[in-house]
């Protein structure tokens, strides 16, 4: 569990250790693999391929849309489409992305550990993932899914065609790898922390795939048990949630988003641990009010789990239900808030370097702050009911899951490829595609804010002619964010090979990942290390002195 | 820790198959208003059986039962609150 035997045995070791990347160059090598930063690989590969399959869909629509008549497209397979791109969006790509990239990559790196608690469940989870893609994949190329991505009953249950229980299955099947990667990041956090990482010495990175991981055990289950329930009356006509049958369709929709709700943490939570990192490093700098960004951290975890009713304020449920959820998803507001506030006053006096990962922190607070407060216009009863199910909806949540979370994966992707792959990137195309993506992201997204205040229905293939210029811009700036996605791929993938030699800490950064070589060896440290101080040790002042000696 | 003997998992087993059947026959019995009341006693002494014996909580350390309450506690939230929509709707 700990590297402390190594030392023990004095046997001849060689001098340099290979590299994780280097132990082992065979496909088996990789697919039978319990290396937490191999397995990291393997999920950056997956999530990746199933990006392109969302945004595949995502492109298809902004096309059809680009014209008020349905031309390139039927209505229904322009359900289908929208059903594919937040199925595989949500389950295969967002809700993965940081936790099993980055934080199974980083998280026994960050504290001080060989490998995460269970090595051998950690790639099971993989499997898991995997095989839930493959379910969903399949229901895609043999006719798709048109209930979207919520499934709601009794349509799902009982009307809609298509493969609607391979999807669930394949949800299903995913959510248990999710359980496990959550299980497993909970038992490493707690049993598994180097001498003198005490709970607030932490990376506050690990305390947000801490709360995640809890949101995870805690959340997951229940979709399952939804899905289940949902796929049980299809197949077997069991009455549940069908009222012809006895059942309540509102059921579903509690269950489906005290998962879905919960889920939204899920994906964001890790986006601000990753933005919590990049901040103090590139302005060189304490955190400010750590604590509170913990506490504000698993404050959002937990408030989390009581707001999902804001999405039934038109479905009927109860007004006095509707005003609780109302109130308390105000309330959840109050800890992202005070992050945003502690981000920016962390900036307050700080030495601050614009490369590439702090243009991707500093997009995150813009754009997450734009979604988050949107989404008190949507937690309020009588907007809601305006804008309910419009492309303001559709745009809020973008800005949330799209301008917060991805990112943040790309801030951190950016941040931590030196200790990935031991290569630089090319700064000055970074920083080019972290700008095209911030334009093109805000040219999609903000004209649907409008087209929603206006009254454009979400899920429609033809709209009233009046929204055209709006929509022209939309896709306009999807085409433009489609190049900012292509361009990383491109010159990430050049690095691996051409990229300068990073070296074990390109950024100066604090944070025991940074004191083992790049790219790590298996074993992570030479020696486990001992914690004596908190995290970002940073010194504004030192680094501005040393920026003008530098310039003298 | 001591682990529990393979006795243990029998009557367990068995009293589990009890509950089944005393599931079995209370749905032929009406009880009236008592007809939930009575099933969810049942299927709540199942689970207990099941998290306690077969999930060896009963032998674990407390920050187990930190989790497991804390598993329960969440349920609870999901019952109150989507209760509250149920028990709310005929007010207006
Ligand atoms: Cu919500």
């Amino acid at each position: 569990m700990t590297t402390a035997t190594l030392q023990a045995a004095p046997q001849p070791r060689p001098l340099t250790k290979p590299t994780y990347l280097a132990d082992g160059k065979t496909i088996r090598s990789w697919l039978l693999t319990t290396d937490h930063k191999r397995i990291a690989i393997l999920y950056m590969i997956s999530i990746t391929l199933f990006f392109f399959i969302g945004g595949a869909a995502a492109t298809m629509m902004r096309l059809e849309l680009l014209t008020p008549q349905g031309d390139l497209v039927t209505s229904e397979t322009y359900n289908k489409l929208f059903t594919i791109h937040g199925v595989v969006m949500v389950w295969f790509f967002l809700i993965p992305s940081i936790p099993t990239v980055l934080g199974n990559f980083l998280v026994p790196l960050m504290i001080g550990a060989r490998d995460v608690a269970f090595p051998k469940l950690n790639l099971a989870s993989w499997y898991l993932f995997m095989a839930g893609g493959a379910f969903a994949v399949f229901s895609i190329i043999t006719g798709g899914v048109d209930t979207g991505w919520t499934f709601y009953t009794p349509y799902s249950s009982t009307y809609a065609n298509g493969h609607v229980i391979a999807m669930a299955t394949g949800i299903f099947i995913a959510g248990f790898g999710s359980i496990a990667t959550g299980l497993n990041f909970i038992v490493t956090i707690h049993k598994m922390r180097a001498p003198g990482l005490t709970w607030f010495r932490l990376p506050m990175f690990i305390w947000t795939i801490y709360t995640t991981s809890l949101i995870l055990v805690l959340a997951t289950p229940v979709l399952a048990i939804t899905l289940t329930l949902m796929a049980l009356e299809r197949a077997f006509g069991v009455g549940i949630f069908n009222p012809a049958m006895g059942g309540d369709p509102l059921l579903f929709q509690h269950l489906f988003w005290f998962y879905s709700h919960p889920a939204v943490y899920i994906m964001i939570l890790p986006g601000m641990g990753v933005v919590s990192e990049l901040i103090p490093c590139f302005a060189r700098k304490q955190m400010f009010g750590y604590r509170f960004v913990a506490y504000a951290t698993v404050a959002i975890g937990v408030f989390g789990f009581l707001v999902w009713g804001h999405h039934m304020f038109v479905s009927s449920q109860s007004i006095y239900a509707g005003m609780i959820f109302s109130i308390l998803s105000f309330a959840v507001s109050v800890p992202s808030a005070i992050k945003v506030f502690n981000w920016t006053a962390t900036l307050y006096k700080g030495s601050i370097r614009f490369q590439t990962p702090m243009l991707y922190a500093l997009g995150f607070v813009g754009l997450f702050t734009i979604g988050g407060l949107t989404g008190l216009f949507l937690a309020c009863l009588a907007v809601d009911v305006h804008v309910h199910d419009t492309y303001f909806v559709i745009a809020h949540f973008h800005y949330i899951m799209v301008g917060g979370m991805v990112m943040g994966y790309l801030g951190g992707l950016h941040f931590w490829w030196p200790k990935i792959t031991g290569r630089l990137y090319p700064e000055r195309l970074a920083k080019l595609s972290a700008v095209t993506i911030f334009l093109g992201f805000n040219l999609t997204f903000f004209p649907q804010f409008i087209l929603g205040y206006l009254g454009m229905p979400r899920r429609y293939p033809v709209y009233a002619p009046e929204f055209q210029v709006l929509n022209v811009f939309s896709t306009a700036g999807a085409s433009i964010l489609a190049v900012g996605y292509v361009l990383p791929l491109a010159y990430l993938l050049w690095s691996l090979r051409w990229g300068r030699v990073a070296g074990p800490n390109p950024w100066q950064a604090t944070g025991l990942e940074w004191t083992t070589s790049s790219p790590p060896p298996t074993d992570n440290f030479e020696k486990t290390p001992i914690v004596t101080e908190g995290p970002y040790a940073y010194d504004a002042q030192a680094a501005e002195a040393e920026l003008e000696a530098g310039h003298a | 820790m001591n682990e529990p003997s393979a006795r243990t998992y029998l009557f367990t087993g068995i009293a589990l198959l009890a509950f089944l059947g005393l599931t079995i026959a209370a749905a032929y019995v009406n009880l009236g208003p008592l007809n939930t009341g009575v099933a969810m006693a049942i299927s709540f002494a199942k689970g207990a059986l099941i998290v306690l014996f077969f999930m060896h909580i009963r032998y674990s350390k407390p920050i187990l039962w930190v989790f497991v309450g804390a598993g329960f506690f969440w349920l609870g939230i999901m019952l109150v609150l989507a209760m509250s929509d149920y028990m709310s709707r005929g007010w207006n």
